[in-house]
């Protein structure tokens, strides 16, 4: 190589990196405060881990659009979970998202007549409205309020009406109510979810014990450490329609921490009870989330 | 260029150190947006009136600095505001101060102020308290009493 192209060679590299850096920059105006847009929830929404929240996904603020995507994965006793997720968040009142969810029976699906390492796969595509109030601003104590809807529609139609459901798909709606009280730096939020879901719609809706909607509370509660750091629990509440395999509430307890604007790390263990006749399904979750 | 500013300077020597007078308001604490902790235990978590004003004058800095919002603060009295700034922030920690500025929607008034602006100000105050090293409970305890004051600072 000769020395003048090096060089050149060496100067368009140090001119690319400063546009990039300039690029990250501008990607990187402040919108929403670190950790305000939860991060993924195993069904797409922004929220907790386990329940929405009455927060917008995304950094943008209400002048602008983001968008937040998340991957998931998680280790339960005899079951593998993964979740896929992305949502956009539009003037931090309107959020729609999509989610794949994949659950592994490993061993159980062979027990089960399934065969071995059968998946129980499921799209839900959600929207959600912030109705009233700020997580963060605004009167000490009115939360941020918002409504939302899930459809979920399970890929495995034979399978989830053999093992009882009604319906291979349905429709969540849910209520959250969500604040930051700074005083305490505690976050609260408080679901309703109107759901016939079976273990969240993988085991498709509605059954023999039942074929209506309920009204399950969901909770999260968490403690902010730092404005990066934040360690919490959270609650889900579940109905239980199929006769042949119990359900049980899911509980977890985490830790999400914001590398930066852009990337959240959180680390969940959690308890989901029985699940399609098998007991006990304890695990670790762990999650990364980009918005943007 | 230079010979101009050197002029400037001379026909305004002062022009860093003096307030510039502002429309007549009535002075009252209320003014300050928030009402002040009880006790001494706040006052204390941010450093007294000395840690206090350095708090201040590190968040006043980066606010001028700032990429994003400096340019609100351009061409706005510097003095005067890292004066009220210290009288509201000393007023409502109970370190033993008045208040002596205007109130918040007056001094926010046609400023334009997006969410962004708020959050990136938020974030300016957040390091300048952990410059500090007041304790981050401390610091949400503090942004509690101001996060109220956001429908007069920024416009719908
Ligand atoms: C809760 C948050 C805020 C508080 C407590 C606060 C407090 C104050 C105070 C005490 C003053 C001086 C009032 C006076 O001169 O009598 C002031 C002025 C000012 N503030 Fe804020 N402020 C807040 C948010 C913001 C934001 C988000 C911006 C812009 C990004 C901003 C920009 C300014 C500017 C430029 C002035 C100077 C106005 C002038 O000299 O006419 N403030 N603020």
């Amino acid at each position: 190589m000769t020395a003048p192209l090096r060089i050149r060679i060496a100067a368009t590299a140090g001119v690319l990196c400063i546009a990039t850096s300039a690029g990250a920059q501008q990607l990187a105006e402040p919108g929403k405060l670190l950790l305000t847009n939860g991060i993924g929830s195993i069904e797409g929404a922004a929220g907790g881990g386990l329940t929405p929240w009455a927060v917008i996904a995304g950094n943008a603020t209400r002048d602008g659009i983001g968008v937040q995507a998340s991957a998931t994965v998680a280790e339960f006793k005899d079951y593998d979970f993964q979740v896929a997720g992305i949502s956009v968040g539009a003037w931090d009142r309107v959020e729609l998202s999509y989610a794949r969810q994949r659950f592994d029976t490993n061993w159980v699906g062979g027990a089960l007549g399934l065969g071995n390492d059968y998946k129980f796969d499921q799209d839900i595509w959600g929207a959600k409205v912030k109705l009233a109030g700020d997580l963060v601003y605004g009167s000490e104590w009115m939360p941020a309020i918002a409504a939302g809807l899930q459809y979920k529609k399970s890929l495995d139609a034979p399978i989830v009406r053999a093992v009882g459901a009604q319906q291979s798909e349905g429709a969540d709606l849910y209520v959250s109510a969500t604040k930051l009280f700074l005083r305490w730096s505690l976050l609260a939020n408080v679901t309703l979810r109107a759901t016939k879901a079976n273990q969240n719609g993988l085991l498709g809706f509605g059954g023999d014990k039942r074929d209506a909607r309920t009204v399950h509370p969901e909770g999260s509660l968490a403690y902010q450490v730092s404005r990066r750091f934040a360690v919490g629990g959270e609650f889900r509440s579940k109905p239980d329609n199929l006769g042949i395999a119990r359900e049980d509430d899911w509980f977890d307890a985490f830790a999400a921490y914001a590398l930066n604007r852009n990337l959240t790390a959180t680390v969940a263990y959690a308890d989901l009870g029985s699940v399609a006749t098998v007991k006990d399904q304890r695990g670790v979750l762990f999650q990364l989330q980009g918005s943007f | 260029m230079f010979a101009f500013t050197a002029m400037a300077m001379l026909m305004t020597p002062q022009v860093a150190a003096q307030e510039q007078p502002v429309e007549p308001y009535k002075v009252d604490p209320a003014n300050a947006g928030a009402t002040p902790f009880a006790g001494e235990g706040m006052a204390r978590a941010f450093g007294g009136q000395d840690g206090i004003r350095r708090i201040v004058d590190h968040f006043v800095t980066a606010n001028f600095a700032d990429r994003r919002i400096g340019e609100i603060f351009t061409n706005q009295d510097q003095v005067r505001l890292r004066r009220v700034l210290f009288e509201q922030f000393c007023y409502i920690l109970n370190a033993g101060c008045t208040y002596t500025g205007r109130d918040m929607r007056t001094a926010h008034k046609d400023m334009g102020v997006q969410q962004g602006d708020m959050n990136r100000l938020v974030e300016n105050l957040q390091a300048a308290m952990a410059a500090e090293h007041v304790p981050f409970a401390a610091q949400n305890r503090f942004l509690a009493k101001l996060a109220p004051m956001r429908r007069d600072v920024v416009e719908r």
